[in-house]
């Protein structure tokens, strides 16, 4: 029993990271309809730079919060400069931008911090505030960050008023334009918080899995399953998604398949989910009245 | 002065275009309506005017010339714009779409009490604040889309055929409230209609176009006086 609660709890944990990225990938998908495989190695690369300001000497979480200006600012640009120009570019052309884009970030982060393992500091404390041999102290953070940091995207999506004219822009951009919205603006700063959220997703993961620059390829794979799991079409979908795949993962390696298929399990995932229930757990199945 | 001053506007949807150099101009505080048949350019013309395809020519609203400006930007200098097919936000309420109309508005403490205004022009919206907006009733969302467009406290109201799939009990209803709106808030109007009898009776000026052309103008009585125009287009 205890193993079982072990597992589901560390399975929480890194389903804390999959749900940071899959939110992250549909918040862009809503946005501009396409898949971001870019999303996992921004995500690095962002990491990248908070050791890099850390190894400066700079403290923890004063490196966090550059890091995720320095984020947003960069998926702000990466908008700007590259998505917009090709906006109604068919979506093979998105694809291939997509791939380059992991490519160049890849090799750019190999070129500047070469491809050693480095390891990444975990910002929480050696022990929990309470008895347990349940979670580690990094894992019960882990969850704790990224429970708020969900809670302030919903809050600001569902509160502000910025939030609702993103949503607006995203669902409905000629209406968005016709009451005065920048749909351009929103775009930009979409691909700006989904870019922050991969980056706390990415120092998030990187105690545990070490930074390297192939560090979130698993990890984004688990985050599309995570994504496809809870429905493209609903954020909150993704996230449970995610933090399901976390604890599936865990379970399924534990009990079923052990440690070597863990990823073809996500693969097994997304393609059972497509075939069989399409618009996944939580998604909208679109219906056109015509 | 006028408060739209159109000159030979052109707009094009790639290579095909839909205005050839159309020129008018809109009276501050009237109702001017654009008549014309299936594909004469009525649409794309206020679609111009918003900036929302390619165009020639020149625009000016309220004596600046608006013709290069993004359509936000034109939204924001009191544009507002009731798009064909009503461009309802579908996945959010009723009162968030309103809320989206005053988005670009600076004087946010006056947004409460212009939504309490457009729920007086159209009560049923009111019963209907918390539903999603893509569950309303056709004739519900294009009185959405006008309150939509009242909530932007605009000079001048772009009106893409209004009447279009209503039934006609709801259209007399909501050519009155236009009628009232016109008259108390001075919101200039610009009605693109198919049912010309309906326009012609709420405008008092009006413009035919025939292909991409203005080929009658004058007021709505004229118009609607004209041989062709009665023949063609009010049917009797």
């Amino acid at each position: 029993m205890d193993l079982f609660l072990q597992q589901t709890l560390d399975g929480l944990a890194t389903g804390a990271i999959y749900a940071s990225l899959a939110l992250a990938v549909v918040m862009i998908y809503q946005a501009i309809d396409h898949f971001n495989f870019a999303q996992g190695e921004m995500a690095m690369f962002s990491t990248f730079i908070a050791w890099q300001l850390i190894a400066w000497g700079m403290p923890y979480w004063a490196a966090f919060l550059i890091c995720l200006a320095f984020s947003f600012i960069g998926g702000m640009l990466i908008e700007r400069v590259i998505f917009a120009p090709i906006h109604d570019a068919p979506v093979l052309s998105h694809i291939v931008i997509f791939i380059a884009l992991t490519l160049i970030f890849n090799a750019l982060a190999g070129f500047v911090w070469d491809f050693t393992i480095k390891e990444f500091p975990s910002p929480f404390p050696d022990k929990l505030p309470f008895e347990s041999t349940l979670i580690g102290p990094h894992e019960f953070g882990v969850v704790g960050i990224t429970l708020v940091m969900l809670g302030l995207i919903y809050v600001f999506f569902r509160f502000t008023p910025v939030g609702l004219a993103m949503r607006a822009a995203a669902a409905n951009p000629v209406s968005a334009a016709l009451v005065g919205i920048s749909v351009k603006r929103m775009l930009g700063l979409g691909w700006g918080l989904a870019a922050v959220v991969g980056a706390v997703a990415g120092m998030m993961i990187a105690p545990k899995v070490y930074l390297e620059p192939n560090m979130m390829l698993g990890i984004l794979l688990y985050g599309f399953a995570g994504a496809v799991v809870g429905g493209l079409t609903s954020p909150g979908g993704a996230v449970v998604g995610g933090f399901l795949m976390g604890v599936l993962e865990n379970l399924a390696g534990t009990y079923i398949i052990g440690s070597e298929l863990k990823l073809t399990f996500a693969l097994v995932v997304i393609v059972a989910v497509l075939l069989f229930k399409p618009a996944g757990l939580f998604g909208r199945v679109v219906v056109m009245r015509v | 002065m006028a408060l739209l001053e159109v000159s030979n506007l052109v707009a094009s949807y790639g290579p095909i275009r839909a205005l050839h150099g159309i020129s008018f101009s809109l009276e501050e505080g009237g109702v001017t309506t654009i008549l014309g048949a299936n594909g004469a350019g009525k649409t794309s013309t206020l679609r111009a005017i918003c900036g929302m395809v390619k165009t020639e020519g020149s625009v000016h609203f309220d004596g600046q010339d608006i013709s290069s400006r993004p359509t936000e930007a034109i939204v924001r200098r009191g544009v507002a714009h009731v798009p064909e097919g009503r461009g309802t936000f579908t996945r959010v309420t009723t009162e968030e779409n309103l809320l989206l109309g005053s988005y670009s508005r600076r004087d946010k403490k006056a947004v409460q009490s212009d939504m309490e205004q457009v729920y007086g022009y159209f009560p049923r919206l009111k019963e209907r604040r918390n539903q999603q907006a893509g569950t309303l009733s056709g004739g519900e969302q294009q009185m959405l889309a006008v309150g939509r467009a009242l909530m932007l406290r605009p000079k001048l109201m772009l009106l893409d055929e209004p009447s279009f799939g209503l039934a006609p009990l709801i259209v007399e209803e909501l050519f009155a409230i236009l009628r009232r709106i016109n008259e108390d808030e001075k919101v200039t109007m610009l009605l693109v209609e198919q049912n010309a009898t309906l326009a012609l009776d709420l405008a008092d000026h009006a413009y035919l176009l025939e292909t991409g052309n203005v080929v009658i103008a004058g007021t709505a009585d004229e118009i609607a006086a004209d041989e062709t125009v009665r023949r063609s287009y009010l049917g009797y």
